[in-house]
């Protein structure tokens, strides 16, 4: 699209007649702008007409007045928020969880990727991996059903395995000090086989020639680790490393509120467990959109200094 | 690799070592799971099943099998994956097509408009109220018509028809089709195991939706398989089933919630197979930057 455009304006004397060409163009290819009709549609009306909803954050919206007749109330949904009490221990348990998965969600996939690359017999890779990427395909519901059961304090698996070992069995979900390891723990489990695939693609990318190069140089295992695998994988990382970034306070609705019950609620409620909460069952739309809006506005603010930074010291950005 | 030193074999059997460990603490939950949905209740409550049934019983999965109410929420789910995966397909599809068309003008933009979708994303509570102007609160719509399109499946379908040389398109426009037929008997044809790819992405996903009922479904009569399951496992929807007659005492919740996670992951399961030969093909597509 770019180009023409250019033309036009470059070649004034001629613009009438390039834009005629272009709409000339278009009118005969006018089935293809009919076929993606549906599909812009959907992204109008489902994606952007929800996020210009968003400034029902700014008024004090009445489900009868709509967004036309509601009143605006400027920031008040956002003082509010700062003011509620339990407000700061719920970004603080958002942050964390972040913190948790960047710390180790994001890094064991790499790790594990770099143990499977040394695996020679194919056999024994593809059943591993088989293990590895099957749990990616469960629904949070089902996982949190199976950590409940092997977590529970009188029958899981285990507690059983612990008093083998003399140890008092430990109500896991039942406390606010273990929900947040269960929490990054059965995460662990679900993705970090699936989280190895991209990396296994780009190890699988690598030219054998610099590794038999290093080898005649007397280069051992781990230095060729450390100076082609590594960096031949930076560029992946980086990128990954970003859009995680961008994720931050998206820890993810489901994956934590099926695992929450009364007595781990203090760790475990997120911002998004929250908007929920304050919204769908407390019906104060205005005040959980404020909230939706503060964390998409942080989120935005992350991305952007993670990508900057990146851009100087590695060069690798995300646009 | 002509020879190894004493330190790369030790590094080697470490290595498997850990990965065989990794691997069974994958496997071993799922093994439990099994397990104690053929264990009595008494095995399960003194803890005495690991990875084989104990005291081998079948009245957990008798007590899912007559419960109404587990297979109607079944059959929704089997219908939202069925007839949601293919308005999936069919849109996203149709949005693939003409952006993968050096022809169709203004692509870039429209791609540019879509990917920000992916980074702003908007907050739950304006979803909620476009819905319910919508009037698709309460609806299995509100389950398949939100989620039509996602933009990471659309890159893929694009990206693959993009490969799909631009001379066979033309040929058949001069031999008269149209671009319907184009793309119904040329372009998707040419493009099955990329389909297939995102079909398997798209229906993982509609089987496993929980949160969009969550929001948008309240009559229980319509709920799908993921929010009845949810509600077995916090064990409020134990005693509505009219099942009363089985001693649906505390001991046997758990077998019974361990038979119904069972049953909601059979039909996984049995697509595990296709899923692990499509899904690593459509992950190089998908992240292949332009």
């Amino acid at each position: 699209m770019a180009e023409p455009t250019k033309a036009v304006s470059k070649a004034l004397p001629g613009k009438h007649t390039k834009r005629k060409n272009i709409l000339g163009f278009m009118w005969k290819y006018r089935a293809l702008y009919f076929i993606s009709l549906p599909g812009l549609l959907f992204f109008g009306l489902f994606k952007y007409v929800p996020l210009m909803g968003s400034v029902i954050a700014f008024q004090n919206y009445n489900l009868f007045a709509g967004v036309t007749q509601s009143p605006w109330v400027g920031l008040e949904h956002f003082e509010r928020m700062f003011q509620h009490y339990d407000f700061l221990k719920i970004l603080r348990n958002t942050l964390l969880l972040g913190t948790y998965d960047i710390l180790f969600a994001f890094t064991a996939p790499i790790v594990l990727a770099l143990l499977l690359n040394e695996v020679r017999q194919v056999v024994y890779k593809k059943i591993v991996q088989t293990i590895f990427y099957a749990p990616h395909f469960l629904s949070w519901v089902i996982v949190s059903g199976i950590f409940v059961g092997i977590l529970s304090p009188s029958s899981g698996i285990v507690n059983v395995m612990l008093g083998w070992f003399g140890m008092e069995p430990i109500y896991f979900l039942g406390e606010d000090s273990y929900i947040r390891s269960v929490l990054v723990g059965s995460g662990l489990w679900r993705d970090v086989g699936w989280g190895t695939i991209i990396y296994l693609a780009a190890l699988a990318g690598i030219n054998p020639d610099l590794y038999e190069a290093s080898d005649i140089d007397g280069a051992g295992r781990w230095r060729q680790t450390l100076s082609i695998t590594l960096p031949a994988l930076l560029p992946v990382i980086t990128i990954l490393f970003l859009l995680k970034i961008g994720d931050f306070m998206d820890y993810g609705f489901e994956r934590v509120f099926v695992f929450q019950n009364p007595l781990n609620i203090q760790s475990s409620e997120i911002l998004d467990t929250y908007i929920y909460k304050a919204g769908l069952q407390q019906l104060q739309y205005s005040y959980a959109t404020a909230i939706g809006v503060f964390k998409s506005v942080v989120g935005l603010f992350l991305i952007s200094i993670a990508n900057t930074i990146s851009k100087k010291a590695t060069g690798e950005s995300l646009y | 690799m002509k020879y190894d030193s004493a330190g790369r074999k030790l590094f080697l059997v470490c290595n498997y070592i850990i990965l065989t460990f990794l691997a069974l603490t994958m496997l071993f939950p799922f093994l439990n799971v099994i397990a104690q949905s053929f264990s009595s209740p008494g095995a399960i409550d003194r803890g005495e099943v690991m990875f084989w049934p104990v005291e081998f019983t079948f009245a957990y999965y008798q007590h899912v099998f007559n419960d109404v109410s587990i297979w109607r929420a079944f059959g929704i789910s089997v219908y939202i994956t069925v007839f949601g995966t293919f308005i999936n397909l069919a849109a996203t599809a149709s949005l693939a097509y003409p952006l993968s068309r050096p022809e169709y003008v203004g692509r870039k933009t429209i791609m540019i408009i879509i990917l920000m979708t992916m980074i702003f994303t908007a907050p739950l509570i304006p979803q909620f109220i476009l819905m319910r102007e919508l009037n698709l609160v309460n609806t299995l719509w509100s389950l398949m018509l939100p989620t039509a399109i996602s933009a990471f499946n659309l890159f893929v379908l694009r990206t693959f028809f993009t490969q799909i040389p631009n001379e066979l398109i033309d040929s058949s426009r001069i031999d008269g089709c149209s671009e319907v037929r184009t793309l119904w008997s040329i372009v998707l044809p040419l493009s099955k195991p990329a389909l297939a790819t995102v079909g398997i992405f798209y229906s993982v996903t509609n089987w496993n939706k929980y949160m969009d009922a969550l929001y948008y479904i309240n009559d229980r009569a319509k709920y799908p398989l993921q929010v009845k399951l949810r509600e077995l496992l916090v064990n409020e929807g134990l005693t509505d089933t009219g099942n009363l007659a089985f001693e649906a005492s505390s001991q046997s919740v758990q077998g019974i919630q361990m038979a119904v996670i069972l049953v909601a992951t059979v039909p996984i399961i049995l697509l595990y197979p296709f899923l692990q030969r499509f899904f690593i093909h459509g992950m190089m597509i998908g992240s292949i930057k332009e």
